[in-house]
């Protein structure tokens, strides 16, 4: 892709805020605007707000926020129902995830090997803590994980799950036999034009009913498979952009060289596709981080489910902003630094490409 | 090498492999058949579409139309999926416009426009649309009850039970076809003006903004026998038109991520016309602004077109986070009739028939539209 074509944004400041005097205007209304609006919220977050921990009763009568709900219920908000004196392992779990998420943010990682590497290690360890009996601790079973932990776990399990899965369907999908290229392509395009919640509520819900009963597992297993499904059916559209990428040459340049159909995809294709097709994934990765938030409509206890618990009780019913502010504000460190990362590359690689 | 294309010849091993899958995929469905059959007797539940004529008995939040509890699943069904609908078609309509505000503010010379475009963008892109949807919820329902409601010019009221407007005093079917006469008549207008998009968009907006302003014109003289205004009497108001809290809240949360996204593709759409177009106008002599109304947005709107069809499809998908704060959109009343009535493979095939229908109509629309703009801008 070419330069951006406004040639404005190296202007001098000056210029660009006070040109002409509906633009000083339209700057200082702005300008005024924005200002009163960061007055309303540090007044509201920080002066006016009670920070001390314990009861509710000191926050009826502040003007501002009351963080003491956060302080008495983050650990619900974060765990959900694990058990209390567990909850190290928990964090250690969740540290786990969020060390290979930015891990596998740096260029080294960047081998198909070291990131598959990186993320079972990263998933195991996880798995391992929270799970607890494969490393001799004490067993904690699925179904009291929750909060963060839960959100995570959902995370991680469906990008690994969905990854290899949607590259499987866009070699299905490009495949010289007809039945299966196409068949494959009316399942991608079958699940791409429902929405997530009618696929997941489809395997908590129906799947039941098409499975004898020594198949259905647990719930949130048919969940994460079904949400896998649902991001590699996109996943495997955006690798499909990266094939096509590709330059049809480089194929006859590997079948002129004698290599093996499948060295010429291993060798040759893959690791240009993947590096086409990395701001895609990216995203990709970011939108389901985003969309594990649709869960708690399934009736799996998420960040989002645990939320509504904390001020769900008596004392702590008004405070619903604070709980919110909070969650929101972890969704959004997450999201919009994993975003930026995402637009840093695009431009790193449209800078390279040139 | 003689011929030109060599011809493949059918290899067997291809035909093994093809027919190997193809057993595969039908031993599944058979099987997943079989199962059902067992597991559904089992329930002592007869498949068919017989449920479709038995009457409901249950409630819920919001339709359009005249509805009671004793009506058949069939009509309540359809009454979820004009809900689904309607909200799907306003918070698209909202969210363009606000998103073509946002993308051409977050491409705009001026700093200060420029930096609040990129806050409103950073803010509600990055937040999952269900916890925005629940936050807006939880605020209006902690709202003062219509006694205390929040007034805009005496016109609008906000309380904990909605939002009150003012509407055209006519029966519903009149007040349709004034609609769709208001509409007809600007298309008409339009087509009239031959002279590029932009004017026919301006005109456009010009008279919605006039429409509106009669409208308000009209109903500050008070309640007359055209337009009726809310007011409130005793402990609730009566008059105008109530929009629930589910679907404000519904509206606000789908407009604003939906907008936030638009912006982007705007803004790309806008950056990724040729620099040498808009030198080329400037050194016409031509104004700023009919650079960008002439060149910069037509231009733009080629690029703009596709990746804004995948954002209304994903809008409208994403209209079944409804039941998360009791919106009575399709997915709602498809999961509550399953709950009540045990009919889920049926109920489920026509929740996805629905929006395959759904979701490929508004994909032709699309198509339409871009090839109209092929035309139009060569």
């Amino acid at each position: 892709m070419s330069a951006p074509s406004s040639d404005w944004s190296f202007e001098p400041l000056k210029r660009r805020v006070f040109r002409s005097p509906s633009d000083t205007a339209l700057s200082l209304l702005i300008f005024a605007l924005l200002a009163y609006g960061l007055f309303v919220t540090v007044n509201w977050a920080f002066f006016n707000a009670v920070w001390s921990a314990g009861d509710a009763a000191l926050c009826s009568e502040a003007e501002g926020a009351c963080w003491s709900v956060i302080d008495a219920r983050h650990r619900l908000i974060l765990f959900g129902l694990y058990p209390y004196e567990l909850h190290w392992r928990s964090t250690l779990a969740c540290a786990a995830i969020i060390a290979t998420v930015v891990l596998s943010c740096l260029p080294f990682f960047w081998t198909t090997r070291r990131l598959t590497g990186l993320w079972i290690a990263g998933f195991g360890t996880y798995y391992a803590l929270m799970e607890g009996s494969m490393i001799g601790l004490q067993q904690v079973t699925t179904d009291q994980w929750g909060g963060l932990s839960l959100t995570l776990f959902l995370f991680s399990s469906v990008v690994l799950i969905g990854m290899p899965m949607g590259l499987g369907l866009a070699l299905a999908r490009r495949s010289r036999l007809p039945i299966i290229s196409r068949g494959v392509a009316v399942l991608i395009d079958f699940i791409r034009s429902l929405p997530l919640l009618t696929t997941l509520f489809t395997a908590a819900v129906v799947v039941p009913i098409l499975l004898p009963s020594w198949l259905q597992g647990d719930k949130i297993w048919r969940v994460i498979l079904a949400f896998s499904l649902f991001f590699a059916c996109y996943q495997a559209e955006v690798f499909r952009g990266g094939f096509q990428a590709v330059h049809k040459g480089q194929t006859e340049a590997g079948r002129a060289l004698g290599l093996r159909p499948w060295q010429i995809l291993s060798l040759v294709l893959l690791p240009q596709v993947f590096r086409h097709a990395l701001p895609g994934t990216i995203n990709m990765v970011v939108m389901t981080f985003k969309e594990t938030a649709i869960v708690i409509i399934i009736g799996l206890f998420d960040i989002l489910a645990s939320a509504n618990a904390a001020f769900g009780t008596g004392e702590w019913a008004p405070y619903y902003m604070e709980v919110y502010a909070f969650v929101g504000l972890i969704y959004w460190v997450f999201i919009f630094s994993l975003g930026q990362y995402g637009a840093y590359l695009e431009r790193r690689m449209a800078v390279v490409s040139h | 090498m003689t011929e030109p294309m060599p011809i493949r010849k059918t290899n067997p091993k291809d035909i093994l492999v093809q027919s190997v899958f193809l057993v595969i995929v039908v031993v599944l469905i058979a099987s997943a058949i079989a199962s059902a059959r067992t597991n559904l007797n089992a329930m002592g539940i007869s498949s068919g579409f017989g449920f479709l004529d038995r009457s409901t008995g249950w409630s819920y939040s919001f339709s359009l139309v005249e509805r009671s509890i004793d009506d058949p699943y069939r009509w309540t069904l359809f009454v979820g999926f004009l809900n689904t609908l309607f909200l799907g078609v306003i918070s698209i309509i909202l969210a363009t416009l606000l998103g073509f505000a946002v993308g051409a503010a977050r491409d705009a010379r001026n700093f200060a426009l420029n930096s609040m475009a990129t806050l409103f963008v950073q803010i509600f892109r990055n937040i999952p649309l269900i916890l925005q949807l629940v936050f807006w919820y939880a605020i209006l329902i902690h709202m003062p009850g219509p006694r205390q409601a929040m007034s805009f010019l005496d016109l609008a009221f906000l309380s904990n039970r909605g939002l009150y407007t003012p509407a055209l005093n006519l029966p519903p079917i009149a007040s349709l076809t004034a609609f769709a006469f208001a509409i007809g008549s600007i298309v008409v207008v339009a087509k009239a003006v031959q002279s590029g998009f932009a004017k026919r968009f301006l005109i456009w907006l010009a008279a919605n903004i006039l429409l509106l302003a009669a409208l308000v014109l009209f109903s500050g003289a008070g309640d007359s026998a055209v337009f009726s205004i809310p007011a409130l009497k005793g402990l609730r108001f009566t008059g105008g038109i109530t929009i629930p809290v589910e679907l404000v809240a519904m509206i606000i949360a789908i407009v604003l991520y939906g907008a936030a996204y638009i912006a982007e593709v705007v803004k790309g759409g806008l950056r990724a016309v040729p620099k040498g177009l808009i030198e080329a106008g400037r050194s016409l002599g031509l104004s700023e602004r009919t650079i960008w109304f002439k060149i910069t947005m037509p231009m733009a709107l080629r690029s703009i077109v596709p990746p804004l069809g995948n954002q209304w499809i994903f809008l409208m998908k994403a209209t079944t986070i409804g039941v998360a704060i009791g919106f009575s959109d399709l997915f709602m009343i498809v999961s509550t009739s399953i709950t009540q009535s045990g009919q889920t493979l049926e109920l489920i095939g026509i929740l996805m028939a629905a929006f395959l229908l759904i979701n490929f109509s508004l994909a032709q629309m699309i198509n339409l539209l871009n090839s109209r703009l092929q035309l139009v801008t060569n």
